[in-house]
């Protein structure tokens, strides 16, 4: 499958990367030749096999509905960018 | 003192227990000599005071007879684990300053045991990457530099990801190190370096508080100077852990055991595909001198296929870059790490995300979003994971017929900075013999078993079944012995 | 707006016809539980800032899910609740956006494979008749944190407390037709819900929130193109929501434009619905199944015992209430309504008389609530001391009209009914002799009058009748009365 430079701005944008023209440019070229040697995969007939997602044969383990964790308002916001009264604190959210 | 850190971790724990030394001694060498290897750049974070508050805990549990298995050994970490309240960065900007307020389970279970933190390792950024070349802290530099006199000012690359952890313990500035490994990190960087490594079986070792890069691939192990003292470390780290849904609940067994029973009557696989185009025929050699190392110690050699080893790599650069898109998201500027100003929310998540990540994170979260995106998910992430159905499969076919299989571990030796570097798919290629156990989740072991022609470590792998940790140890034991590797790198502690 | 609603049939008639609304609903029931999905930090509400996160819901690097056993639970009992397929192997995937009370940057939620399957669900029509609308699934996802805007000009404020927290999404077939239904629709989900105990059902506090997919079509044409009107939080905004944007679309179709597919918000000031810009570009998710989780793999005899253990359901209620207490499906379906309502019935109305329980408890009772904005469970009438009054008047001891008056008693002092009967005298005389003795008073001061209902007055036996409960001050059976009278008078 091919890549044009649409693809990756909006890709970009859906992952929150800025990218300025150049690094479109260059990316576009990457994703090409990287897309290319993936499609190599194209060649395996996987009619018949399921996908894994997992390598561990055993099933979810379930915790109990206890609390046992959280009430430490300090620790949680100790790394913050920003702060103010408790909450964290970011550039407005416009819709 | 100096002499102290020639000792690998299982003598050491010998001269502690019959106190020959103490832990702070043992400690106060060990800090010496991270001062020593500083042009390495294999710690970004130093911890002396730590680790001599650490040590003296130790001496006083040695004191009363109270010594526990890992007991004043000082070990560097990986700067993946998260570690309360000591800067943890992952290799990147964006968490540069960020210090957890918890401690991972794996370096906890070592502290529990009571192992010594020297500092956190260099890495490649977000483990990304096979040379330690994309780390936000600078690259790593091998102590290895080889015959070519070029070497000296170009600089080897140590590999990656787990590069600071490898050059650390190869150099003697750690007497042992934790790495992870997601597609051959820790491995590779062990074949480079000339040091023992060994990746558990996909849920043996929590995952809790370590740093993810991509969650069904990672896992946490051991580098060591040999086998026993991986077979020593490996039973602290592993273990069942309640707070990571996938980790695996069964006993874990004492490995050292393992060490004794010898390989006679093993079945070793050895599988057709594991030749790639351009591999050094030194690489081949080394191989087959390693066949005749275990046929001689008694196991049964035996030919198997992997048909799909061709297409691990770009199996895995779906599944890794997929999940990493989404494990990378949390990575906003809100809660934690570097932020960039923006006017509004969207601007700074995107200036912060840009600046914050390198080249290489960046490439691999792109990858991965465009591979989960709406119409490409069928051709890339559903096809990627069906092919890794393939592959574990051909695994689970070939353990019909033999009990471990044995490769090389990376197609080449060492490589110099700079070089691959222009061109991502060669630079993954590094990974093509070790990128196929981490999609299969099976415990893999790579032992420096002799030198190219370059006078550069090289190293075979050994695979074993799920949670069969014990028969690739047992194995690894017995390659060790025959290969009987004592080379040194030219610089070191 | 020219459209105009017919009650009739549901229809809108608009200037080129009628027009049908199709809605389909995606309701979020927080979960009760008391920590989170995949957290042990606590659920309460009203915590102070931050103080309900753990490093998992803050989504701290290295942090990992462990699913809740009981949410699990909640959601095969709600599953079972309303009829519907429960899936013994469901996945947890990954709904992947960028938002600032997202802080891992994806919801863990189920996509492909939900825990629960096709179900559904009876509404009680105000005609007394039901309509069965269709469930399609429900799943389990995670709450995001809350973000506010109005602190500053320039910044918003984050608190992750809700963070993490379990909510079911229960997604309806596109099967309701009026803004009633839709009304009527959620309603019904709450009572089971809160029957299930499986979610407290307090729109206030935001246990439930209601997306509602609102489109327009001639009768018999194909559906039309819808608009989903966002985290709806009142029973009365669902209806004034449906109401707006129903009129709202048939306009545009009616002035020659075409709905555009898309993402609406409701005013609650303004009744109004608007759109929410910038999010159709947005809208690639890439789900994928969490790699940090497992399959979830059901074992059936557990969800059986889960089946086997479900308390009595409305629509059982309801149909029990019909058969053992003789009631109209109406007036069963009201009392069922509330758990609490019904219980109090039940316990007012064992063995008396059901239709007399159910009305007093919806006439009285529910009156004099009301009027103080109390809820059942506040009444200073408890459903005993109903009850005694109800034997009173069963019995004969009061008539309905005094019961009335004792009944406001009750509800002001709280005292027993036999108590404030006895102590006012307001016990009615049904001795024979005593009332024959009044009569006969009665009969011999209106000579006239008796000659006049003997010449063929019938009219006249309400005054005679009156005459006596006057001169027995109220007090006298009425039934005895009628009974002596009538003898008395023929003669
Ligand atoms: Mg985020
Ligand atoms: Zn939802």
């Amino acid at each position: 499958m091919s890549i044009d430079k649409n693809t990756v701005a909006r890709i970009a944008n859906l992952a929150r990367i800025r990218l300025t023209e150049d690094e479109q440019n260059a990316m576009t070229r990457e994703f090409q030749a990287i897309l290319g040697w993936i499609d190599q995969l194209q060649e395996v007939n996987t009619d018949d096999i399921p996908p894994l997602t997992s390598v561990v044969e055993v099933t979810l383990p379930l915790r109990d509905d206890k609390v046992a964790d959280g009430g430490y308002p300090e620790d949680v916001l100790a790394n913050a960018p920003k702060q103010a009264a408790g909450f964290f604190v970011v550039p407005k959210v416009i819709e | 003192m100096s002499s102290l850190i020639e000792l690998t971790l299982a003598q050491a724990l010998d001269g502690l227990k019959t106190k020959k030394f103490t832990a702070t001694e043992l400690t106060q060498a060990y800090i010496k000599a991270t001062e020593k290897c500083r042009s390495l750049n294999a710690y970004i974070v130093e911890t002396p005071e730590l680790a001599l508050k650490q040590a003296k805990e130790s001496d006083a549990r040695y004191a009363s007879g109270k010594a526990l298995p890992m007991d004043g050994l000082p070990l560097g970490i990986k700067d993946l684990f998260c570690t309360d309240n000591v800067q943890t960065t992952a290799g990147s900007n964006i968490l540069r300053g960020f210090k957890p307020q918890y401690e991972s389970t794996v370096t906890a279970q070592l502290f529990r045991d009571g192992a010594v933190m020297l500092g956190k390792l260099n890495l490649d950024e977000f483990a990304m990457g096979s040379a330690n070349i994309t780390s936000a802290y600078g690259n790593v530099i091998n102590p290895w530099s080889g015959s070519d006199p070029a070497n000296a000012v170009r600089k080897l690359v140590p590999g990656g990801s787990s590069g600071g952890s490898a050059a650390a313990v190869a150099a003697r500035c750690a007497i042992a190190a934790t790495g992870t490994d997601t597609g051959g990190s820790i491995r590779q960087p062990a074949a480079f370096t000339g040091i023992t490594g060994i990746k558990p079986t996909y849920g043996r070792c929590s995952r809790w508080g370590i740093v993810a890069y991509a969650s069904s691939l990672d896992q946490a192990g051991p580098m060591t100077r040999d086998v026993r003292d991986a077979a020593i470390m490996l039973k602290s780290m592993a273990g069942y852990d309640p707070k990571d849904s996938t980790s695996v609940n069964r006993p874990v067994p004492n490995y050292l055991d393992a060490l004794e029973g010898g390989i006679a009557g093993l079945r070793i696989g050895i599988p057709k595909e594991y030749r790639v185009d351009g591999m050094p025929a030194e690489v081949e050699t080394l191989w087959q001198q390693g066949i005749k190392m275990l046929q001689d110690a008694g196991a049964e050699i035996v030919d198997i296929s992997l048909p799909h080893t061709k297409y691990a790599l770009a199996t895995y650069y779906i599944v890794a870059t997929a999940e990493c898109s989404s494990n990378l998201a949390r990575y906003d500027g809100v809660r934690f790490g570097q932020r960039e100003a923006g006017k509004n929310l969207i601007e700074m998540y995107e200036t912060t995300r840009a600046k914050g990540f390198g080249a290489e994170v960046r490439r691999r979260i792109m990858l991965g979003t465009y591979v989960l995106s709406a119409g490409y998910y069928d051709a890339y992430y559903l096809k990627g994971q069906k092919v890794r159905n393939a592959i574990a499969r051909d695994f689970g076919q070939a353990f019909k017929q033999c009990d471990a299989i044995l490769t090389p571990t990376a197609p080449s030796d060492a490589f110099a900075i700079g070089e691959k570097q222009d061109d991502p798919i060669k630079m993954w290629l590094n990974d093509v013999f070790t990128v196929p156990v981490n999609l299969a989740g099976l415990p893999a072991m790579s032992l420096p078993v002799g030198l190219s022609a370059n006078k550069l470590p090289l190293g075979l792998q050994i695979i074993g079944r799920p949670f069969d940790e014990s028969t690739v140890l047992g194995i690894g034991a017995a390659l060790e012995a025959a290969a009987g590797f004592k080379a040194l790198p030219p610089f070191h502690a | 707006m020219t459209a105009n609603k017919n009650l009739q049939d549901n229809l809108i008639r608009g200037e080129t016809g009628d027009w049908e609304i199709v809605i389909g609903m995606e309701v979020h029931a927080q979960v009760l539980s008391e920590s989170k999905l995949f957290s042990s930090a606590a659920t309460a509400f009203g915590a102070e800032p931050n103080a309900q996160v753990s490093f998992v819901d803050a989504a701290m690097p290295g942090m990992l899910p462990v699913i809740n056993k009981k949410c699990v639970e909640q959601a095969v009992r709600t599953g079972l609740g309303i009829n519907a397929k429960i899936n013994l192997h469901s996945v947890f995937d990954r709904k992947n956006y960028f938002y600032a009370d997202l802080p891992s940057g994806y919801q863990i939620s189920q996509f492909k494979d939900p825990i629960v399957g096709k179900g559904q669900i009876e509404l009680d029509m105000p005609d007394g008749s039901t309509r069965t609308i269709g469930i399609t699934r429900l799943h389990l996802e995670q709450d995001a944190g809350k973000s506010m805007h109005d602190q500053s000009p320039t910044e918003s404020y984050i608190d992750l407390n809700r963070s993490g927290v379990a909510l079911m999404e229960i997604v309806s077939e596109p099967d309701l037709r009026s803004s009633e239904e839709a009304g009527l629709y959620l309603k019904k989900l709450r009572t089971i819900l809160r029957y299930l105990g499986t979610c407290d059902g307090n729109m206030d506090e935001g246990s439930m929130r209601a997306d509602v997919n609102v489109s327009v079509r001639k009768p018999g044409d194909p559906l039309g193109t819808r608009c989903e009107i966002k985290n709806v939080n009142s029973m009365r905004f669902v209806v004034q929501a449906v109401e707006y944007e129903a009129r709202r679309q048939i306009e545009i179709i009616e002035g020659g434009g075409v709905i555009k597919q898309e993402t609406r918000l409701f005013d609650n000031a303004k009744g109004e619905t608007r759109s929410m810009r910038s999010k159709e570009e947005a809208h690639d998710y890439r789900y994928f199944p969490d790699p940090d989780l497992l399959p979830l793999i059901l074992d059936e005899a557990w969800v059986n015992h889960i089946k086997a253990t479900l308390p009595e359901l409305p629509d059982d209620r309801k149909n029990r209430y019909i058969k053992d207490f003789g009631l109209t499906s109406y007036d069963a379906g009201v009392l069922v309504a509330e758990k609490d309502t019904a219980v109090y019935f039940e316990n007012a109305a064992k063995g008396r008389e059901g239709k007399l329980a159910a009305n007093w408890v919806m006439g009285e009772l529910f009156g004099a609530l009301n009027k103080e904005n109390k809820t059942i469970s506040e009444s200073p009438v408890s459903a005993d001391a109903l009850g005694g009054l109800l034997d009173l008047i069963m019995n004969g001891t009061i008539s309905g009209r005094t019961a009335k008056e004792v009944f406001e008693e009750m509800y002001a002092s709280g005292k027993p009914a036999a108590k404030i009967v006895e102590e006012k005298g307001l016990q009615q005389v049904s001795d024979v002799g005593e009332l024959e003795k009044a009569i006969d008073d009665v009969i011999a001061q209106n000579p006239d009058k008796v000659a006049e209902y003997r010449g063929g007055k019938d009219k006249l036996f309400g005054f005679f009748v009156g005459q006596v409960m006057k001169n027995t001050g109220g007090k006298a059976n009425p039934g005895v009365v009628n009974d002596l009278l009538k003898k008395k008078l023929a003669g």
